[in-house]
């Protein structure tokens, strides 16, 4: 049945399609408050985001999400490297990194209200104190799956800590560090929105706030439209993103679909998709990210347990 | 990390450190705000905001609250099992369920549901309902996508011999479904289950539906801090709560399954 000749793209469309159409059918002639006509809505969208509000609020928006995000990400990562390099600091901060993970982020919002007044600044903090904890965790517990084996023999062969950190803590984690950081962009973007709903002059969450209060429906319902495109670019350029930056994790998983590995064995990049240890390069950082090669020789060396 | 020691030498790694790292914390924030580090005024030391937890706790509005919180989250886990199970099991066990609906999928999880807090508010006002609807938007899709994945993963042989034997469709849901999904449902239920909190406390605290919420909304616009991080903690602890009873669940039901012999991804909380 997939196998059609309207195949797998048009039934994927199917419902989607279906919907839209369900909707502007049904709002069509709607002179209801709460339902405002789909054709009104496009207009609106037209109207408001092609493309006024695009420097007065999606651009706000936007920069005060990826400074809090960054600021998350690499606090946490950082923070996340230290706790899951020393246990006993990791058993001494659980109590708290507990208690902070199971607190509704929203709930960051009062504090940094109070203590910072409203603002860019207590917005981008808001952000990063909502996602940096996922991020943290998963880092921990990437941190602690490395094998302690490859530690042990780094540390033998001399290689100093900072390059352990790089070349064997840091790739070996990667794959639960973008878990984590996946996770915190939900998070941030929802306390970018809920940031902008309390006292705010622009921005995303403002401007559907004020067009629900100005009785705008069909304003509020383009600006929710907005978000939800928002969101769904966002996270489509990190999967890009981290499809091409992990993709040696993959490769090193056997977890590349066959057509991938199939066009890699013909057109091999640099190094096949399965190779041998010793077939890789000096360098352990190629084109596709860090390489597990050396990681893989590493395991053959003897070594003490701890 | 595990290296082998002696009884008391793990319990001072297991409880002394926890302690003693809670205790320099909770020190750095009792002093902070008394030296002037922190602003006194919009940050009490942490005796105050204890003093005010203990003071709330007795009284019939802090536990109105929290009920209101507790019952907006409990009816949204039910509504979230109710229709997240099912229907991941619907798209899961078909490949062209599972064709159809991923680009709507795909399109509905990303948004952040709180964009939905002014048209929720124009529907039911500052009643319960809405932060019940906005929990459910948020929270359904950890679950879903865990029953999806769930039921994927069902050996063929152990459905197909089930079917060879004549085992109606009930009895194998019983015997095969449901416990080789149970893993996944059980994650799913407990991602869900800290989305939904989330969502139920954004609600309270945004839009000013009773619960935990509204009070920290109320503390704060009245200016008594030590009260609004009195209800804040509340808060925490009522996650904290949530989380220990859904892990502990999971351990007690699934201790069969080899998903409970090592400790899996911490996915925390996404909506």
């Amino acid at each position: 049945m997939t196998r059609h000749w309207l195949g797998r793209p048009a039934l994927q469309l199917v419902l989607p399609v279906a919907l839209i159409w369900l909707w502007w059918v049904t709002s069509a002639n709607s002179t209801s408050y709460f339902y405002p006509p789909l054709s009104r809505v496009v207009d609106k969208l037209r109207d408001d985001w092609m493309f006024d509000r695009v420097s007065t609020d999606l651009v706000p928006s936007l920069a005060r999400f990826t400074a809090g995000y960054l600021l998350a990400v690499v606090v946490g990562i950082a923070l996340g490297v230290a706790l899951g390099l020393m246990p006993r600091l990791r058993r001494a901060a659980q109590p708290v990194t507990e208690f902070l993970r199971a607190l509704p982020p929203p709930l960051f919002l009062p504090f940094v209200i109070v203590t910072l007044d409203i603002g860019n600044t207590s917005k981008i903090a808001v952000i990063a104190l909502g996602s940096v904890f996922v991020i943290l965790l998963n880092t921990v517990d990437g941190v602690r799956g490395v094998d302690p084996q490859l530690l042990d023999t780094a540390a033998s062969f001399g290689v100093p800590r900072h390059r352990q950190i790089t070349h064997i803590v840091l790739p070996a984690a990667s794959p639960q560090i973008a878990v984590g950081m996946r996770t915190g962009i939900a998070v941030g973007l929802i306390m970018m929105i809920i940031s902008e709903m309390q006292g705010s002059t622009n921005g995303l969450g403002y401007r559907v706030l004020a067009a629900q209060r100005s009785f705008d429906t069909a304003g509020m319902f383009a600006g929710i439209i907005v978000i939800g495109l928002v969101g769904l670019v966002v996270n489509l350029g990190f999967v890009v993103a981290e499809g091409r930056i992990m993709r040696w994790y993959r490769g090193a998983r056997g977890l590349l679909d066959e057509q991938t590995v199939e066009r890699r064995r013909r057109w091999p990049r640099r190094a096949p998709v399965v190779d041998h240890p010793i077939a890789a390069d000096d360098d352990p950082v190629d084109a596709d990210g860090p390489s597990t090669a050396p990681i893989a020789t590493l395991h053959l060396a003897p070594t003490e347990s701890r | 990390m595990t290296a082998p020691a002696s009884a008391a030498a793990r319990l001072g790694e297991r409880v002394l450190l926890p302690l003693v790292g809670l205790a320099v914390v909770l020190a750095a924030f009792e002093l902070a705000p008394r030296v002037g580090v922190l602003p006194r005024a919009s940050f009490p030391p942490v005796s105050e905001v204890f003093g005010a937890f203990v003071d709330i706790v007795g009284t019939e509005e802090f536990r109105a609250a929290l009920w209101a919180t507790l019952r907006a989250w409990g009816i949204a886990m039910v509504l979230v099992t109710a229709v997240g199970v099912p229907l991941g099991f619907l798209i899961g066990s078909s490949k062209v369920a599972t064709l159809v609906s991923r680009l709507t999928i795909d399109f509905l999880r990303p948004i952040p549901s709180v964009a939905l807090i002014p048209l929720l508010v124009l529907i039911y006002g500052t009643r319960p309902s809405l932060k019940i609807a906005l929990a459910v938007f948020g929270a359904l899709w950890p679950l879903l996508f865990q029953a999806m994945y769930g039921i994927r993963d069902v050996d063929p042989v152990a459905r197909d011999t089930a079917k060879a034997y004549g085992l109606g469709v009930f009895a194998r849901l019983r015997r095969i479904t449901l416990p080789s999904t149970a893993p996944f449902v059980a994650t799913g239920m407990r991602l869900s289950a800290a989305v939904a909190l989330i969502l139920v406390v954004t609600g309270e605290y945004v839009v000013g539906v009773e619960g935990l919420g509204k009070s920290v909304f109320f503390f704060q616009s009245g200016g008594a801090y030590d009260t609004m991080y009195a209800y804040i903690l509340a808060a925490g602890l009522l996650g904290l709560a949530i989380n220990v009873v859904f892990a502990t669940v999971e351990k007690r039901v699934l201790f069969w399954h080899a998903s409970q012999r090592s400790t899996g991804l911490v996915t925390g909380a996404t909506a």
